[in-house]
């Protein structure tokens, strides 16, 4: 058993995808904070959909200037179209032409197509997009290493470090324009960022479940918490757990790391919302009373008239 | 700039247009130091849209709006002005507690990041709406007229020279408007400026100095608080609130509205 583990933490392709999954893990969550807080959950699926397309870019202009490997600009390119894609999102929807709702449909309805017929046009299959649809983090190469630490440290910085300023956007955006705060570019701030980190999760658990690093630890997390940034580091933890077990479990039985990461993350959901009551309820000792103390508005005739 | 002859709110000829409409028609609203000001009217007399526009989250048509002397923009002394948007609740999708709502009520312009004694000032504007017992508890679980504290407290902790509230007190049971008024005196005696819009004077009613009736989009009375229709003290008198309905018809003919209506 130890030197079975040994043996996993010796290999040099499993010691980089640890470092990303660990990474992916602790920042997913950090910006899914934001989005479920303002009710804007799959606007991480929509990004994705386009660095879809950017990947597929990246590797149309790899293939023209024939660069050695054809993939090297398609994090890149995904990057680039990611933060396109975001800020654009972000326009769409505070300027209220088109609902969110459907600007996101559209991103996710183009991002896909964009992406496959780009990549025809480059010469490539659509096995070569299989890869970025649900993950390839077996494959991480050291440049890849780099990029994931990298991005990560600017979305903590970020999204750590403005956790104030994005809180007020988020919670109340007329009482965050009514204080004089750079409401648009907050917004665009959070955007990019989402952008950024769905270019790193990709790696990991691919466009396709990318939403689910960021937003499904953020829905375990609150059902146990009652603060904003407890929230934050319970969701973050639980990222970590998750992406570091499943990817775990995937070096000795074969299956897809990213969807067991998906898997393990929505079944501690499960447990952690059956759990929940039960414990709510022996806590509460079920006899208090939740209402406020507040006098009656009217007179009662009878009864105690407080 | 802080000359106290000032006035704290110019707005001249302030028109609003939202989604084609004229919300707001050539207002003029001069409001000086201290004064504590309701801003009355019907449901859709443009109230709400005035204080929004009048704090810059609705943009302006025509006119123009200074604010503590300075024009309407980043000029504008932002830790100075505290606002009470009209909220049913205080929620979002992720908990919160009370703190860290009133909490971002610490930040404003450039300052995005809370002061170092942050934490300690919105527990205590928490404890001057009555909340310290409730400051770490989550806002989705306090009632309503609570969460409406926390966001009063939120406007508050910034220690604002001008204050403004649209409906601060609607929903909230009599004995919490009480308290609030009583706040509201004891910042208006501290030379708070207070401007805000009330269905009815209500328990504020000894507080307020002047009163600006809206109907329409444009000013229908400016001066001392006019007594509310006689009908609302009469027993059968049927009130109605904001989000109950329609309008009724027969009252939209005299150009007035069931919620308030005011003598003539």
């Amino acid at each position: 058993m130890i030197s079975d583990l040994a043996g996993m933490l010796g290999d040099p392709l499993m010691q980089r995808a640890l470092v990303v999954a660990c990474l992916v893990g602790l920042v997913a969550p950090v910006i899914g904070t934001y989005l479920v807080q303002r009710r804007l959950s799959l606007l991480g699926d929509g990004i994705g959909h386009v660095a879809l397309t950017g990947v597929a870019l990246g590797w149309l202009v790899g293939n023209l200037t024939n660069l050695v490997p054809k993939d090297a600009l398609a994090i890149p390119g995904a990057v680039l179209a990611a933060v396109v894609g975001a800020v654009v999102i972000e326009l769409v929807r505070s300027h209220g032409r088109t609902s969110g709702d459907v600007a996101l449909a559209l991103l996710f309805y183009g991002g896909i197509a964009g992406g496959v017929l780009i990549m025809s046009l480059a010469g490539g299959s659509n096995a070569n997009l299989v890869g970025y649809l649900f993950g390839s983090i077996s494959t991480v190469s050291t440049q890849d290493l780099v990029l994931t630490v990298a991005l990560s440290v600017v979305v903590l910085v970020v999204g750590v470090g403005l956790r104030a300023a994005l809180f007020a956007v988020c919670h109340d955006e007329e009482f965050a324009r009514a204080a004089g705060l750079p409401v648009r570019a907050l917004n665009i701030t959070i955007a990019v960022v989402a952008a950024l980190t769905v270019t790193v999760a990709m790696r990991v658990v691919g466009v396709l479940l990318v939403s689910a690093l960021m937003i499904v630890p953020v829905a375990v997390a609150q059902l146990v918490t009652s603060s904003f940034r407890r929230t934050m580091l319970t969701a973050m933890a639980i990222g970590v757990v998750v992406c570091v077990s499943g990817l775990t479990i995937t070096y000795w039985h074969d299956a897809s790391p990213g969807a067991t990461i998906v898997v393990l993350a929505i079944g501690l959901y499960a447990l952690v919302a059956a759990v929940r009551p039960l414990v709510v309820r022996a806590r509460r000792g079920g006899t208090r009373d939740p209402h406020p103390d507040v006098a009656d508005d009217v007179v009662l005739t009878s009864g105690d008239p407080r | 700039m802080s000359d106290a002859t000032q006035p704290v709110i110019e707005a001249a000829g302030v028109t609003v247009v939202l989604g084609g409409s004229p919300i707001v028609r050539g207002v003029d609203l001069t409001i000086g130091q201290g004064e504590v000001v309701a801003l009355l009217g019907a449901n859709g007399s443009g109230k709400s849209t005035l204080v929004r526009a009048l704090v810059g989250v609705v943009p302006i048509e025509r006119g123009s709006i200074r604010l503590l002397g300075a024009p309407l923009g980043r000029a504008v002394p932002w830790q100075r002005i505290g606002y009470v948007p009209q909220r049913v609740t205080a929620a979002t999708g992720v908990p919160a507690t009370a703190v860290e709502v009133v909490l971002s009520g610490t930040l404003h312009g450039h300052h995005l990041v809370p002061p170092r004694d942050a934490r300690d000032r919105a527990r205590a504007a928490l404890d001057a709406v009555g909340l310290a017992a409730a400051a770490d508890m989550a806002v989705q679980t306090l009632s309503g007229g609570q969460q409406q504290r926390v966001l009063i407290a939120r406007a508050l902790v910034r220690r604002p020279d001008l204050l403004l509230l649209d409906e601060p007190v609607a929903g909230v049971d009599v004995p919490s408007q009480r308290a609030f008024a009583t706040t509201l005196a004891e910042l208006a005696a501290g030379g708070t400026t207070v401007l805000v819009v009330l269905h009815e004077l209500g328990a504020l009613a000894p507080l307020i100095g002047r009163a600006v009736v809206l109907r329409h989009g444009t000013i229908a009375h400016d001066g001392a608080p006019p007594p509310p229709q006689a009908e609302h003290a009469d027993p059968d008198h049927v009130h109605l609130h904001p989000h109950d309905g329609d309008r009724d018809p027969a009252h939209d003919e005299a150009g007035v509205t069931p919620t308030v209506r005011w003598q003539r």
